[in-house]
Order: C-alpha cells, then sequence, then structure tokens
C-alpha cells in the first residue's frame, strides 16, 4: 500500500441560495485556495477527480463544464463520480494505489437551489415502486425515525440533542450556515415538519463547494509537515429497497468500519455525514463510538449540507483537524442514498 | 456584482419516458392491473412485496411469484402535512411502510386518512383503495393523460392504488 | 427468464411489459456572474468577451474562467461584429423541426479579437459556397427586437472581405 494523505481542504461559505454565480465561478476561489494551501500550481497535478449530480443542475453532463474552473487544457487526466465528493476521494486513494498518480485533486459541488431539492432527490429512487409517488427524501428519513423511535433505539430527545450539539459546535465554524445555541426543550417544541420529524431534524437547503487535494508518500511529505493519513478507506452498500433492510441501524457503516479498522485503535474525533438527526445516533452506534469521541466539532452536515459536497467536507474537516493536531486519528464518513443506504468510512491518523 | 445584475430563467426539465419492466416489476404491475397484489419467494422462503428480481442476500435469480392480500399492517408511517406538487394526494397524508398480508418485508405506498393524522398509527390495519379497471373499449386518451398525473384506471402502475386506506381485516 | 413461474392468476393474462414515468423538474438557471454580463451587452448590441489575466486569451461568449488556467477572466473586451469561419457543417436533417429550411449551415465564427470561436447559423449565400476562411458579419434582428440572448444576432452572412489566412484562425480549426 501506497502511503497517501490529504494535505490541503477548501470551502466556500455555505448558503441557502448563491443565486449570482454559477458552478465554475462558485469553484474556481477554492480550487485556488487548496492549491495554494497544498503549496503546487495545477500543472504538478496528476489526476482530478469530482463530484456532482446533473439533476441539481437540471443539466445533462453539467460536471464537465466545471471543470473550466480548473483548467483543463492541455488536457488533464480526469474522472467524475455521480456520488457525493468522499467517493472521489476514494476513486483518486485507487488511483494513487495504482501508481498512477503522486498528487490528485478532488472537488465536489452542489447547488441545490435552482430547483426544489425534495423533488428533485426523489429522482434517485426506484423509478418503478417508488418514483412514480415522489417520496422525497425527508418523508423516506421519517420513515427510519419512527421505526427507531418506536423499536426504542433512540428518543426524540436525544434527537433534539443532536441539532444542539451540531448548532453549537458550528459556532466555531465560519463556513456553516447554521449555528447558534438552541435548547432542547424548545427544539421539541417546535410543531412536527414531516412528522415524527421536526425543521431542527433535518438539514439545512445548502449551496455550496469543497475541494481537498492528496498526496502519496513522498510528496505528501514534501508537501505537507503534517499530512492526515489515510489508514483506513472502504464503502458498502445496502439494498435500494427499505422493505429489505433493518432501518434501526447501519449494518453497511458497520461493514465500512470493520474493513477501515476504526475499532482497532481509540478515536479522537469524527465526522459523520448525517443529514437527519436521528443518522448520527444511528452512525454513532454502527461505529462503535464511545462517548468521549468527539462529533462533528465542524457542526456536520445539520449545519451546512451542500448536496454531494457534504460529505467531502467532513473529510477535510477531519483531515484539518488531524494536521493542526486536535486529534491524532480522526474517523470521517460520508454517505448516498435514502436513509444510509450507502456509507463510506475513512480513517485519517497524523504520523 | 449586485444579485439584480444576474440573468435567470425557468428551465423546465422533462422526462418523458416508459422503461420496460422485464418480467418480474412486469409480473406485479400485471397484476396490479388485474386488482392483485403479488410478491415473490426469497431463498429463504420469505415472500417480498414489491418483487424484485434478486434475492438481496444471496444474490441468486428469484422466480416463485406469488398472490398476497391487498389488505396489510402499517409499519412506519411519515405525516406529509404539505404535500409537494406530484405526490399522491393533495391534502396532507401519510408515507407508510406497509406490511400486506402474506408478505414479509413491508412497501412503500401512501395512506389517506382524510388529512387527519391522528387516525393513522403503526400497527394499524389498512386496505388498498383501487383505480376501477379500465372499460372494455376505453380509449388509450381516456387512460390518463400523457403526464401521469390524471388515473383513471388501472393500467399497471404503482398508482393503480390509489394509496391505502384504514381498514381491512387481518 | 422464461423459469418464472406465475399464480394461477396470471396465467395467460397479457403482461404488462413498460410502464410511463413521467416526471418534469422546474428550475430557475442562472448563467452566472460572466454570462449575465455578456448577454447584457448583447441587448445593448455589443459583443464583450473577458481576456484571461495570464495567457491573454480572449472568451467569448465568457464562462468567467481560464480553461486553460484556470483563473478568473475579468478584463472586458469588446469584439468586432465580423469574424471568420473556422469551421463548418452542412445540415441535412431536420433536427430544428420547420423552424430552418434545410440544408442549412451551422459554423464556428472566430470574432474579430477573440481567440475562440462561437456557434451561429450562416445564410445568404448558397451552403456550398461556405469555406474556411470566409469572412463573415453578423445580421441582427430589428433593434426592437433585440435582447439577453444570442438570437439577437438573426445569423452570419459573407461580408465581401478576401478571405483570412489560415494562420489567423488555425489554433481553432
Amino acid at each position: 500500500m501506497r502511503d497517501v494523505a490529504i494535505i490541503s481542504f477548501a470551502q466556500t461559505k455555505h448558503q441557502r441560495a448563491v443565486s449570482d454565480i454559477n458552478e465554475v465561478e462558485m469553484l474556481m476561489p477554492i480550487l485556488g485556495e487548496a492549491l495554494d494551501g497544498a503549496g503546487v500550481k495545477k500543472d504538478r497535478v496528476d489526476f482530478v477527480c469530482s463530484g456532482s449530480s446533473d439533476y441539481l443542475a437540471g443539466q445533462p453532463f453539467s460536471f464537465v463544464m466545471s471543470l473550466d474552473a480548473f483548467g483543463p487544457w492541455p488536457p488533464i487526466s480526469e474522472s467524475h463520480v455521480d456520488m457525493d465528493g468522499a467517493w472521489a476521494v476514494y476513486e483518486a486513494w485507487v488511483k494513487m494505489q495504482a501508481g498512477k498518480a503522486d498528487i490528485a485533486l478532488v472537488y465536489a459541488y452542489g447547488k441545490s437551489s435552482p430547483g426544489d431539492i425534495r423533488k428533485v432527490l426523489s429522482r434517485q429512487l426506484d423509478p418503478y415502486y417508488l418514483g412514480p409517488l415522489w417520496v422525497d427524501p425527508v418523508s423516506l428519513a421519517a420513515l427510519q425515525a419512527r421505526v427507531g423511535l418506536e423499536a426504542g433505539a433512540f428518543s426524540a430527545e436525544q434527537m433534539a440533542e443532536v441539532a444542539a450539539a451540531s448548532r453549537r459546535n458550528a459556532k466555531a465554524n465560519p463556513y456553516a450556515q447554521l449555528s447558534g445555541d438552541a435548547e432542547v426543550a424548545a427544539l421539541l417544541s417546535e410543531p412536527e415538519f414531516v412528522a415524527p420529524l421536526r425543521k431542527h431534524d433535518c438539514p439545512p437547503i445548502s449551496d455550496g463547494a469543497a475541494v481537498v487535494v492528496l498526496a502519496a508518500d513522498g510528496a505528501a511529505r514534501e508537501l505537507s509537515e503534517h499530512p492526515a493519513w489515510i489508514r483506513g478507506f472502504d464503502h458498502r452498500i445496502e439494498p435500494h429497497a427499505l422493505g429489505s433492510r433493518d432501518l434501526t441501524t447501519s449494518v453497511s457503516t458497520k461493514q465500512a468500519a470493520a474493513k477501515a479498522g476504526v475499532g482497532d485503535k481509540p478515536v479522537d474525533l469524527a465526522e459523520l455525514h448525517a443529514p437527519f438527526t436521528h443518522q448520527e445516533l444511528i452512525l454513532r452506534d454502527a461505529l462503535g463510538l464511545s462517548d468521549g469521541v468527539s462529533i462533528n466539532p465542524s457542526g456536520g452536515a445539520l449545519c451546512a449540507n451542500p448536496m454531494m459536497t457534504a460529505g467531502l467536507i467532513r473529510m477535510g474537516e477531519a483531515a484539518n483537524r488531524v494536521t493542526n493536531g486536535e486529534a491524532s486519528r480522526a474517523v470521517a464518513h460520508a454517505t448516498s442514498g435514502p436513509c444510509l443506504q450507502q456509507n463510506l468510512v475513512c480513517v485519517l491518523e497524523g504520523e | 456584482m449586485a444579485d439584480q445584475d444576474v440573468l435567470r430563467a425557468p428551465n423546465v426539465v422533462e422526462y418523458p419516458f416508459s422503461r420496460t419492466t422485464g418480467p418480474v416489476i412486469g409480473a406485479f404491475f400485471t397484476a396490479l392491473r388485474e386488482g392483485f397484489i403479488v410478491g415473490i419467494v426469497a431463498r429463504d422462503g420469505t415472500v417480498i412485496v414489491p418483487p424484485v428480481e434478486y434475492d438481496p442476500h444471496t444474490s441468486e435469480s428469484l422466480t416463485e411469484l406469488v398472490e398476497v392480500g391487498d389488505t396489510g399492517e402499517v409499519r412506519s408511517w411519515a405525516w406529509v402535512g404539505e404535500p409537494l406538487d406530484g405526490q399522491p394526494l393533495g391534502r396532507p397524508f401519510a408515507y407508510a411502510l406497509i406490511k400486506l398480508d402474506g408478505a414479509d418485508t413491508p412497501m412503500v405506498h401512501a395512506v389517506d386518512t382524510g388529512g387527519d393524522p391522528s387516525k393513522i398509527s403503526t400497527g394499524m390495519r389498512v386496505r388498498a383503495k383501487w383505480l376501477p379497471a379500465k372499460p372494455a373499449g376505453a380509449s388509450e386518451e381516456e387512460q390518463t393523460d400523457p403526464k401521469g398525473a390524471v388515473r383513471t384506471y388501472r393500467e399497471g402502475h404503482i398508482l393503480d392504488i390509489e394509496c391505502f386506506v384504514p381498514g381491512g381485516q387481518a | 427468464m422464461s423459469d418464472i413461474q406465475l399464480p394461477e392468476r396470471l396465467e395467460g393474462v397479457e403482461p404488462v411489459r413498460s410502464i410511463r414515468t413521467f416526471a418534469s423538474l422546474t428550475y430557475q438557471y442562472t448563467p452566472g456572474r460572466a454570462a449575465s454580463r455578456f448577454l447584457k451587452e448583447v441587448e445593448r448590441k455589443r459583443l464583450v468577451g473577458q481576456r484571461c489575466p495570464v495567457c491573454k486569451k480572449v472568451y467569448v461568449p465568457p464562462r468567467g474562467s481560464c480553461p486553460t488556467d484556470g483563473v478568473a477572466t475579468e478584463e472586458e473586451v469588446e469584439l468586432g461584429h465580423t469574424g471568420t469561419i473556422v469551421s463548418f457543417c452542412v445540415v441535412n436533417v431536420p433536427f430544428m423541426a420547420n423552424l430552418m429550411e434545410i440544408p442549412y449551415v451551422g459554423a464556428l465564427i472566430q470574432l474579430d479579437g477573440s481567440d475562440i470561436p462561437i456557434m451561429h447559423l450562416i445564410q445568404e449565400v448558397p451552403y456550398d459556397e461556405v469555406h474556411m476562411g470566409m469572412r463573415v458579419e453578423a445580421v441582427w434582428v430589428p433593434d426592437g427586437e433585440i435582447s439577453h440572448t444570442l438570437e439577437s444576432i438573426k445569423y452570419f452572412r459573407p461580408n465581401g472581405e478576401p478571405d483570412a489566412p489560415y494562420d489567423s484562425y488555425k489554433e481553432n480549426a
């Protein structure tokens, strides 16, 4: 195995609607920032991989245009995943393991504001049984939450505590969209939105983008004093049909965590891509994180949830905290699909 | 640059697709058109509804379709107080995981309680509310509008069941 | 999959083979700052590109960045309404329904002062006389109909100048 590290991370200030710029204009500044942070010019980047979804923009092959933000001329080695950018990091990591790249750049972006995100995301569902019902992701998450609540896996109070803790943590995150001090009792007195979920159980709708730079072996040591080394990396998927899954737990996260070696040594902090409060509780359990682990010091996806990007941000936030010495071993998680269908787990360590 | 200097335009993207079903999903929709529901027997003997082509545990091909009931039990529900355009009901309703009698896995569909969230609970019995069968001689145009927003008769579609409603004996 | 076993009630019943899955999504499209600037200048009957601060190339319509250098292009450059045909095709298929009489010519036109071509129609010349290097000029719709769209230019037509030398457009050919 080659040693691969995240050596630089940049993200936009996430907002409900970035309506005056297009995706290229949104990406360009942070691509420059991430390259500067890594101390490289773009000609040293061996591989570029991006994550985005054309459905968000309503434009087929919209990711091709986004490459103008990087500058793909003369031609570059490039790939794209119609997934969260965390999976683009996985592809870049595999490429680096194969010896095909020493430095890779991964970006992801999502502007949810042009369309109705709940309707747009219903299009990710099986087109025979679910698509024609226009089941939206909030309703699906609500079905999952009720299963867990009624099985006694977690409580509405615990869910509100996740929301309060996330917003409190986000007060230290200048890129977050939501932050502040919220009392659990006050949150629970709010009306239900899509019952049993209240608004605080759901992520904000966000426009945003993020970039990480990866480097292998000598290149990582040359460019970074404190690289965040990827020491474990895996992703797993479950059946699409909710009826075929146990919604009170996340078997795929457990499997990915075991393969990535999460439990092999103590974990200092975890950045979990949990768009809904109860999903953070499911994930903490599935990852076997003890009470002492700092969860989502950035505020997580409940405080900024740019689609296709929030998972990549978890990797960048975790890596930053390894690089600055706040954590010596961190877990980054990303999810995709309805009700935590697919999960990626990455273990990051300092020297 | 101030926001008002940037142009904006509505952009409507339509997907006027038909999708082939294959024999397994096709059988499910054929049954719906005929007014009943089928599932498929998994390798462990459980009945999966709606049917899938491959076993979720072993990935083997599944082939045995069996009839299940059009009544069942609510296993979970999400109350949609403000339905989005296109969702099955125009007034508040629930999406629910419904385990049909004779099935071992729940399916997702809508439950109509007349807009009243106090009239649904987990464990509640529900039954399918069917669209009428297509009368002999009805033209294609009578069947549905091209965009599928208005449905008159059963045609082999998940919305041949308009929704589920409270009731239905075990 | 011929070994599918159907319940008795489906034996001999004409099977459903496909379903209709119509879907429609409505978006508010924003072209962004650079393209908005360009289109607003079109409304004033001006064609304005943007220059890369690194390689100095002028892009039109501007996308806000240089695809070579990946940097913002902010300096605006007014371009001529004349240009050179870099490449073209003769269309014999009615893609455009009945809007265009076939055959018609679609061309890549490098506007004077820019470094990449735009795509537009060539008219007022027999299709078999169109050629690379041909000099053309924009024919605008009447002033009252001009708006923030490239359809404000009806088409390009030969302007009678001698052909441009190959070297002047070979990078895009």
